[in-house]
């Protein structure tokens, strides 16, 4: 029914059926729609507007401007030196957060396309039976509350944690070891646990489509199982890795609960300065500005991968 | 061949311990006779979850919880239902535009999402905070998901049906209600299962979005500073995750049945 009135040149008679059809749509749409404008997009524009804005006292003052964003690069001969990289900037906390909430991020989610690809490579080859119980079991995680589950990494790496007491208890260690809980490398482990449940789905389908006639057939062929996978396997289950990789990257970047509850002092992020600047230092317009900047570079970065590595060409392509 | 097979089915058993067992912690260490959640366990006792019972503001921020939860996920569902029609049934132009746009607050960092809500609502509304501005903000992160739900429900039967109901003269919301509202049924059901359980267990929007009165989370946020609260915030936490894992078997189980007995023979 829809196949007909879309791909077929329709005759004269038949376009205000169209149309009407149309109408029809955009009207069961629109409740929907408006709803993600009214409280998605407006306030993404307000926003926009908030970070052009300036905070003095308590007076918000409406002069569009850009100072915030030139606060955020504005220079300074005095370069304040993080692990090593020397930032030339009179206030270099955004910058360096910036820069070290991509690190953390981009490292759990390796992390989850490491932990998650073989996960997804198991549900699709080797499980046969009750197939759907396993995807439940792995996507239970990810529904449940994300403020526990990273809360559970607190009792796990705490000074008084399971691993520190249970090491203790078996006589391994004498104190607690405190390097676990409270650094970067906490945030990243949590991070990639919280998300790896929801890496797998796009993977494992992406894997599930490929057609099994053509792995046959690269075996008859000669290829080695590890060939086979290197030449099929991997470049068709490419399009559902890299979106598992995309949906992980993007929204980890802007943490705020999981840098908040394991990271300690050292483990901070750029969402613990946007939640800083709006609540504690009442200055939401640089808050804004930071949130906004911040939304651009992943953008940008996303863009980029995207088109570095070819993804419209992989996603089109057909074995 | 039989080697490699053995190892994956390893690696999957060591990936099923990672994903539950720091999770699994939690109601161990509520149901131990001891202040720390350390090992080794002291006893077996229930009177982390006995002292619950008294915890007035715990409550209140449960009862806050629930009202929020489902008025949420009876609202995104109730406008995620024609969205999931349009955007599978009625080939729109742009449709796929719209539905990237609508799919958006999956990739927005919540803090974002939160903060612009907070700007339009304090700066230029001018509303105060309530749980009211915490449901507004879960219905845009609920959203996107109750679509996905239905519209792989509705892409599931065959649209045929539809036609051949409106053929033998049955008009559009009759054919809505007596086939589509119908099949979709297990869709819808664990739309509102999905719905409620985001709502339910969202912290950051919350956080940032409630005024005086607080939600479960945001009250479990405010009792991790607190280390002699541990006991009382592990109970709180085996139950809620106890909770949550049932009602999404339960989302997890109704979708699938509905998909397995969703051919035209089974009406």
């Amino acid at each position: 029914m829809t196949d007909l009135t879309a791909s077929e040149p329709a005759p004269p008679a038949r376009d205000r059926e169209a149309l009407r059809r149309w109408l029809r749509g955009y009207a069961l749409l629109s409740p929907a729609l408006s709803v993600t404008i009214a409280m998605l997009a407006l306030p993404m524009a307000a926003l926009l507007l908030l970070s052009f804005w300036t905070q003095s006292g308590f007076e918000l003052d409406r002069t569009p401007t850009l100072a915030n964003y030139a606060e955020l690069v504005r220079p300074s001969a005095e370069p304040t030196v993080w692990f090593g990289i020397p930032f030339h900037l009179a206030y270099p906390v955004p910058a360096i957060l910036m820069v070290k909430s991509l690190v953390m991020s981009l490292m759990a989610t390796l992390a989850v396309i490491a932990l998650a690809y073989p996960m997804a490579y198991f549900l699709a080859f080797r499980v046969h039976r009750h197939k759907a119980l396993w995807i439940i079991l792995i996507t239970i995680p990810f529904w449940t509350s994300y403020l526990l589950r990273v809360f559970a990494w607190k009792v796990v790496l705490g000074f008084n944690g399971a691993i520190n007491s249970g090491l203790k208890a078996l006589g391994i260690i004498d104190k607690p070891l405190e390097f676990l809980l409270y650094n970067p490398g906490a945030v990243v482990i949590t991070l990639a646990h919280s998300w790896v449940a929801f890496a797998i789905l796009p993977i494992y389908v992406s894997l599930e489509k490929i057609d099994r006639s053509l792995l046959e057939a690269a075996s008859d062929l000669g290829d080695s199982r590890w060939k086979r996978f290197r030449r099929i396997t991997l470049p068709l289950s490419a399009p559902g890795t890299v979106a598992a990789a995309l949906l992980v990257f993007i929204p980890t970047v802007g943490d705020y609960v999981t840098p908040t509850l394991v990271g300690g002092p050292g483990g901070t992020m750029i969402g613990n300065l946007v939640q800083d600047l709006f609540l504690k230092q009442n200055n939401a317009p640089l808050g804004a500005a930071v949130a906004i900047t911040m939304m651009a570079i992943i953008a940008l970065l996303v863009a980029l991968f995207l088109w570095a590595i070819g993804y419209a060409r992989i996603r089109s392509r057909r074995l | 061949m039989r080697g490699k097979l053995d190892l994956l089915w390893v690696y999957a058993g060591l990936f099923i311990v990672f994903l539950y067992g720091p999770v699994l912690l939690m109601p161990v260490f509520a149901l131990n006779d001891g202040t720390f959640a350390t090992f080794p366990l002291k006893g077996f006792t229930l009177k982390n979850f006995s002292a619950m019972a008294a915890n007035t503001s715990m409550i209140l921020a449960f009862q806050n919880s629930l009202k929020i939860a489902v008025f949420v996920a009876v609202l995104s569902t109730a406008l995620a239902i024609p969205a999931a029609l349009a955007l599978t049934r009625f080939r729109l132009p742009g449709g796929a535009a719209i539905q990237s746009f609508m799919m958006l607050p999956l990739v927005i960092p919540s803090i974002v999402i939160a903060v612009a809500l907070l700007v339009i609502i304090l700066k230029i509304l001018g509303i105060g905070l309530s749980l009211w501005t915490v449901a507004a903000g879960h219905v845009i992160v609920c959203l996107p998901f109750c679509i996905s739900v239905l519209m792989s429900r509705l892409e599931g039967f065959d649209p045929s049906l539809e036609e051949a109901s409106r053929d033998l003269g049955c008009g559009a919301w009759q054919t809505f209600w007596r086939l589509t509202f119908p099949l979709a049924l297990p869709g819808v059901i664990s739309s509102l299962l999905m719905g409620f359980i985001i709502s339910f267990d969202e912290f950051v929007i919350a956080f940032f979005l409630t005024g005086t009165e607080t939600t479960l989370p945001v009250y479990l946020f405010s009792q991790l500073r607190f280390p002699n609260k541990l006991p009382g915030v592990l109970a709180l936490g085996s139950l809620i995750l106890v909770g949550s894992a049932l009602l999404v078997i339960a989302a997890e189980v109704i979708r699938k049945r509905g998909v397995a007995s969703s051919n035209p023979g089974d009406l």
